[in-house]
Order: structure tokens, then C-alpha cells, then sequence
């Protein structure tokens, strides 16, 4: 039951992770290659710490697979913040 | 069980060559961080599938290159600035009016 559980999920991860990335080469403009990058990439980030968490052999690890996901969900927030910022100020500012 | 987190990470690192191309090809410096805000992303989901196959000291190898992705694009817009001092909300006057397009007008 659990590798079914990994195969599926870890399949639906990958299937966002390249939506996400050909978001990021297909999408026209800056701001909205940020989202791509930033959700979908994420979301099949947290497919796949989710397939493998059922693969885990001690609660340590599907914890670590969690804090993971947690910081890169906080670290694509601030980063897209950041960097819709600095293209904002490259469109207008200079 | 092992070909397929195999076959899924050899899937996330074609992403990671799209991140890439977006690299080579990104015309501004936004997009160049981009790609490499997705690296640091596809290099931590490569990890997570390879620890149940190679072993699960992976996850911490994960946990460190996250906090790296986070750590960069600050150094990125600190760099960006001046002074280096970089801190975002110095200028804030630099933008002139709200942008056309109804982007994200800050403060």
C-alpha cells in the first residue's frame, strides 16, 4: 500500500515540476514566470516529500521531508517578494 | 521501487536543465535568479527521491542546500543595491508612479 502511495504521489510531483519549469520557459513575462516557478514548483516539491515520506522507515525522517518543504515553501516566498522587487525597480526605477 | 525514484529524478533534473536554459537565455537578471532559485529546488527534490535508495543522510544534505536557495536570492537584491548595504526599503522613491500594468505596487 505504501509504495502505491509513493508512486503516485512522486508521479503527481513530477507532473507539477514540469509544468512549473515549462511555466518558466514558456511564460512571456517576468512576474508570471514567478509563479510558475514559485507555486508549481513548489507544489511538486511537496508531492514528492509527500511520496517519500511513505517510504520513511523512522518518523524522523518523514519530519525532516516536512521541515524541508516548509523552508522552501518560505524561501519561494520571500525569494519571488525579492525578486518581483528588484524586476519592478530594473522596469521603472533605472 | 528504486527504478522509479530513479526515473522521477532523472525527471526533476530535466527541469533543472530548464532552469538552465532559462539561465542562458533569461534577458534580465530577474530571470537569472529565477533559474537558480529553481536549481536550488530541483537539487532538494533529487534528494528527497534518492534517500529512501541511497540512504536517508540525504535528507540533511536537502535540508542545508533549501537553506542556501532562501540565503542566495537575499545576497542576489543585496548585491543589487549601491552601497551593497541593500536594503530594500532605502529607495523606495526610485519608483516614480504605480506601474501601467497594475503590478504589485508596494508601500
Amino acid at each position: 500500500m505504501g509504495d502505491l502511495a509513493t508512486y503516485a504521489f512522486t508521479g503527481i510531483g513530477l507532473v507539477f515540476f514540469a509544468a512549473g519549469s515549462a511555466g518558466l520557459l514558456r511564460f512571456p513575462d517576468v512576474f508570471s514566470r514567478l509563479h510558475a516557478l514559485t507555486k508549481a514548483d513548489n507544489l511538486g516539491l511537496g508531492f514528492i516529500a509527500l511520496g517519500t515520506s511513505f517510504q520513511a522507515g523512522s518518523w524522523r525522517d518523514v519530519a525532516l521531508l516536512a521541515l524541508i518543504w516548509g523552508l522552501m515553501l518560505l524561501a519561494a516566498a520571500t525569494v519571488s517578494q525579492l525578486i518581483a522587487r528588484d524586476a519592478l525597480r530594473e522596469r521603472d526605477g533605472e | 521501487m528504486t527504478a522509479w525514484l530513479s526515473f522521477v529524478a532523472v525527471g526533476v533534473l530535466a527541469s533543472l536543465g530548464a532552469a538552465l536554459l532559462r539561465v542562458w537565455r533569461g534577458p534580465g537578471r530577474a530571470d537569472r535568479m529565477m533559474g537558480a532559485q529553481l536549481a536550488g529546488t530541483s537539487g532538494v527534490a533529487v534528494l528527497m527521491l534518492l534517500a529512501p535508495v541511497e540512504g536517508w543522510a540525504a535528507l540533511d544534505v536537502a535540508l542545508t542546500l533549501s537553506l542556501f536557495g532562501a540565503l542566495a536570492a537575499v545576497g542576489f537584491v543585496k548585491a543589487v543595491s549601491a552601497d551593497g548595504g541593500g536594503d530594500p526599503e532605502e529607495d523606495d522613491e526610485g519608483i516614480v508612479e504605480p506601474p501601467p500594468a497594475g503590478g504589485a505596487s508596494d508601500g
